[in-house]
């Protein structure tokens, strides 16, 4: 009994195996050439069919202009697109009817586009859609040569900038950029912007570089030279310059024709390296900043602006009856750019030209503790050619006063050649010449070093302003 | 001395908002004409085609620069603020120029998303979407698929027909003119490209070297293949290895055209066509190229013309 229990559910197994065998073989019973002609008569209607359906599927899609299923753009992980699975392109077997001239039968010399297959795991890649664009950049920095006044490492990664950018809302996109230096993190901006506001404001809220000038709203990997000029570090803060939590307005102002231009204005906590310094919660400070442009020609145009800044600075009144916040620190700038680029050669030569210049008031303590206000000179100037797609030579003149003596003037310059591999990296290297006061010694020394530096971007890094 | 400081500091700020704000000037616009800014010439054009008389267009880029790198110029956000509808090309193509220009132009119809932020590649049909892992070790590629599509007629047309729906839901009392200028265009378009067609029936499937990935949709509606590129990948500039096996492989080939688009530098073309007896052709990807291509119709007579001549010589 039991065995023929297993033997009916052996027969019970095997039956669809021996179905499947067996329906293979039923029409092998004609003889072998009927067969295969029906075969081909079978293959003839299907291509037909086949024919026929594309066809219909093409005047669908003309009569809806397109716009259909057929022609949206989704993402790759989630297409299949009907018109194009991965069967072999058909002949021109059944022209499409007049009603789609515009929309020939693709000749069979040029195989369709490959189909993009489904690929799998779209549910997940969907969801990563509502993240932020990442980047990092990378920038490494390496000195060599002699420099007693402002000596740097001889190899560092010097900053790996991490960008997060999206679009907020419909009213709103949001930058963030944090900035991995050798020494810890730091916030080097963070800040939402606000689109749709009335009257044509643009309104930034977070912590931004403020708009002083120019050198001092590019970040690192976005100078032309691998660091600052003097007057950044001896009046403006060094390489953070005035980047500080605040708000910023800035609209466009009325121009006379064929100029534009635009007006910033920020209010800071009043903390910004070691140029404000804020000890009071209404020790704020503020940035103005006026700009103008023109286009001279289509290839050239200047760019000029103006630019004051006002907050409270650290000079130590320890041991005498001043308030630090009687301690002002005023600084003016001017900045003036010339660019030129041919749009037709635009990757491969360009020129510019900058200089900026800053004033810088500071109030302080005299060694014998008398109110006094330092009123220091700083500025450089910048030119830089592109030789070709991959070289770029630039050179910079520098000259600065102390903020906290203006009778001590540094002076500089720099040769800087840089090279693309491609838009991702950059190699650079800069010969930099300094006459520089050494606060150590007290007399000026020179130095001479050569910088070189490797960048390296990561991601997708949004646009700089122009 | 606190309280002048203090009120130094205030008058300062006011007078900084107060300037602001004082420059405000409500720009009043009833039923006037339509504003339209383009990222390129072509969609310039196909917008034109459709809104007529009814709209003013123009064009951030030239048709002659290289639409992956136009400058940002502040020149382009007094036009981009007034604009009442953005087209752009998509697929990130303006990634390194435009999303600033958006932000700063202060404008909330145009800006990404908004009604008036119009991405036509939405209604092209795109190729080379690439699939599987993307790496910039294939140079500078588009994710999303090459956007060089305007370059199909049959794009043109589905184009042209989301700008015309567009317009019709921005200016609903207009929408029979923009409906019956799409109708004129679509035929226009139809009879030229059976023109074109024919210009280039003899020619089908040549095989053709392009410079940078800007001819697929070109090349597919046209009938040639597009065997190899000068650049080695997308964005990198020729190598001289590279440009040795571009060589080998035109001469086994029997390639002996390279199309160059006219913002790159001829020395490498002209040194790889002196090696193979071929001949460089500047064919123009965008309308106002040169100064005889006016619209979109004068861009595939000019290219094909140019074509046809190459071919014509290196039989």
């Amino acid at each position: 009994m039991k065995r023929l229990a297993s033997f009916a559910a052996f027969l019970f197994l095997a039956l669809p195996a021996l179905a499947q065998e067996t329906t293979p073989q039923r029409p092998a019973s004609p003889p072998g050439d009927v067969r295969i002609q029906s075969l081909e008569e079978q293959v003839h209607l299907l291509a037909d069919q086949v024919a026929q359906l594309r066809a219909e599927l093409r005047d669908m899609r003309d009569a809806k202009g397109a716009p259909s299923a057929a022609n949206k753009v989704v993402l790759a992980s989630a297409q299949i697109t009907p018109g194009m699975l991965p069967s072999p392109p058909e002949p021109i077997a059944n022209p499409s009817p007049a009603s789609a001239p515009a929309e020939p039968v693709s000749p069979p010399a040029t195989p369709p586009q490959v189909a993009q297959t489904q690929t799998f795991g779209g549910a997940t890649s969907n969801a990563k859609l509502l993240n932020p664009d990442i980047s990092m950049i990378g920038d490494f920095i390496g000195t060599a040569g002699h420099n007693p006044v402002a000596p740097g490492r001889a190899l560092e990664l010097h900053e790996s900038e991490v960008g997060m950018q999206a679009i907020i809302d419909p009213y709103a996109r949001a930058d963030v950029f944090l900035s991995f230096g050798e020494e810890g993190v730091n916030v080097e901006e963070g800040y939402i912007t606000f689109t749709s506001l009335p009257a044509g404001l643009l309104m930034k809220v977070g912590k931004m570089r403020a708009e002083f000038g120019k050198v001092n709203t590019i970040h690192n990997h976005a100078l032309p030279f691998i660091d600052r000029p003097l007057v950044t570090n001896n009046l403006i803060g060094g390489e953070d310059g005035i980047d500080d939590a605040g708000i910023s307005l800035t609209r466009f102002l009325p121009a006379p024709k064929n100029w534009f231009a635009e007006g910033t204005a920020q209010v800071f906590r009043g903390d910004s390296s070691d140029v404000f310094s804020s000890s009071r919660r209404q020790d704020l400070s503020v940035v103005g900043h006026l700009r103008a442009y023109r286009d001279l020609s289509e290839s050239t145009n200047i760019d000029l602006g103006v630019s004051y800044a006002r907050g409270h600075n650290n000079t130590s009144v320890v041991g005498t009856s001043f308030n630090p916040s009687d301690f002002m620190t005023n600084l003016y700038g001017a900045d003036a750019t010339l660019r030129w680029k041919p749009l037709r050669r635009a990757i491969y030569n360009s020129f510019l030209f900058r200089t900026e210049l800053f004033w810088s008031n500071r109030d302080q303590l005299s060694p014998l503790s008398v109110f006094q206000t330092q009123h220091a000179f700083g500025m450089y100037s910048h030119a830089e050619y592109r030789l070709n797609r991959r070289w770029t030579l630039g050179g910079r003149f520098d000259r600065s006063g102390h903020a906290t003596n203006a009778s001590l003037t540094d002076t500089g310059f720099s040769g800087i050649l840089t090279y693309w591999p491609s838009e991702f990296s950059q190699v650079r290297t800069q010969y930099r010449y300094g006459h520089l006061w050494d606060d150590a010694t007290l007399r000026y020394t020179n130095a001479n070093e050569l910088l070189f530096q490797f960048l390296f971007v990561m991601g997708a890094h949004g646009a700089h302003p122009f | 001395m606190f309280v002048t400081k203090l009120t130094q500091k205030t008058l300062a700020t006011a007078v900084a908002f107060a300037l602001l704000f004082a420059a405000y000037v409500p720009t009043a616009r009833a039923e006037s004409k339509l504003q339209i800014m383009t990222a390129t010439t072509d969609l310039a054009a196909l917008a034109q085609e459709i809104g007529g008389d009814k709209v003013d267009v123009e064009s951030v880029a030239r048709g002659y620069q290289d639409p992956h790198f136009v400058e940002a110029k502040p020149s382009f956000l007094l036009k981009l603020r007034r604009a009442d509808l953005l087209i752009v090309v998509g697929l990130e193509l303006e990634i390194g120029w435009l999303p600033p220009l958006i932000t700063q132009s202060t404008n909330p119809k145009i800006q990404v998303g908004a009604p008036g932020y119009f991405d036509a590649s939405r209604f092209a049909r795109i190729l080379e979407i690439p699939t599987g892992a993307v790496t910039r070790a294939e140079g500078d590629v588009h994710p999303q698929g090459n956007p060089h599509y305007w370059l199909d007629p049959e794009n043109g047309l589905r184009i042209a027909k989301g700008i015309a729906d567009k317009l019709s839901q921005m200016r609903p009392n207009d929408s029979a003119y923009f409906e019956q200028r799409y109708s004129a265009f679509e035929q226009k378009l139809k009879q030229a490209d059976q023109q074109w067609q024919a210009q280039m029936k003899p020619y089908a499937g040549r095989k053709i070297v392009t410079y940078h990935r800007s001819w697929p949709n070109f090349a597919e509606h046209f009938g040639l293949n597009v065997v190899g590129y000068v650049e080695p990948r997308p964005g990198i500039p020729p190598s001289p290895q590279h440009t040795v096996e571009l060589i080998g492989q035109m001469k086994r080939n029997g390639v002996k055209v390279i199309c160059v688009e006219p913002y790159f530098d001829l020395k490498t073309p002209n040194a790889v066509a002196r090696d193979t007896g071929g001949k460089v052709v500047v064919l123009m990807p965008s309308v106002g190229g040169e100064k005889e291509i006016t619209d979109y119709f004068k861009l595939f007579d000019y290219d094909i013309a140019k074509l046809k001549q190459a071919f014509d010589e290196t039989k």
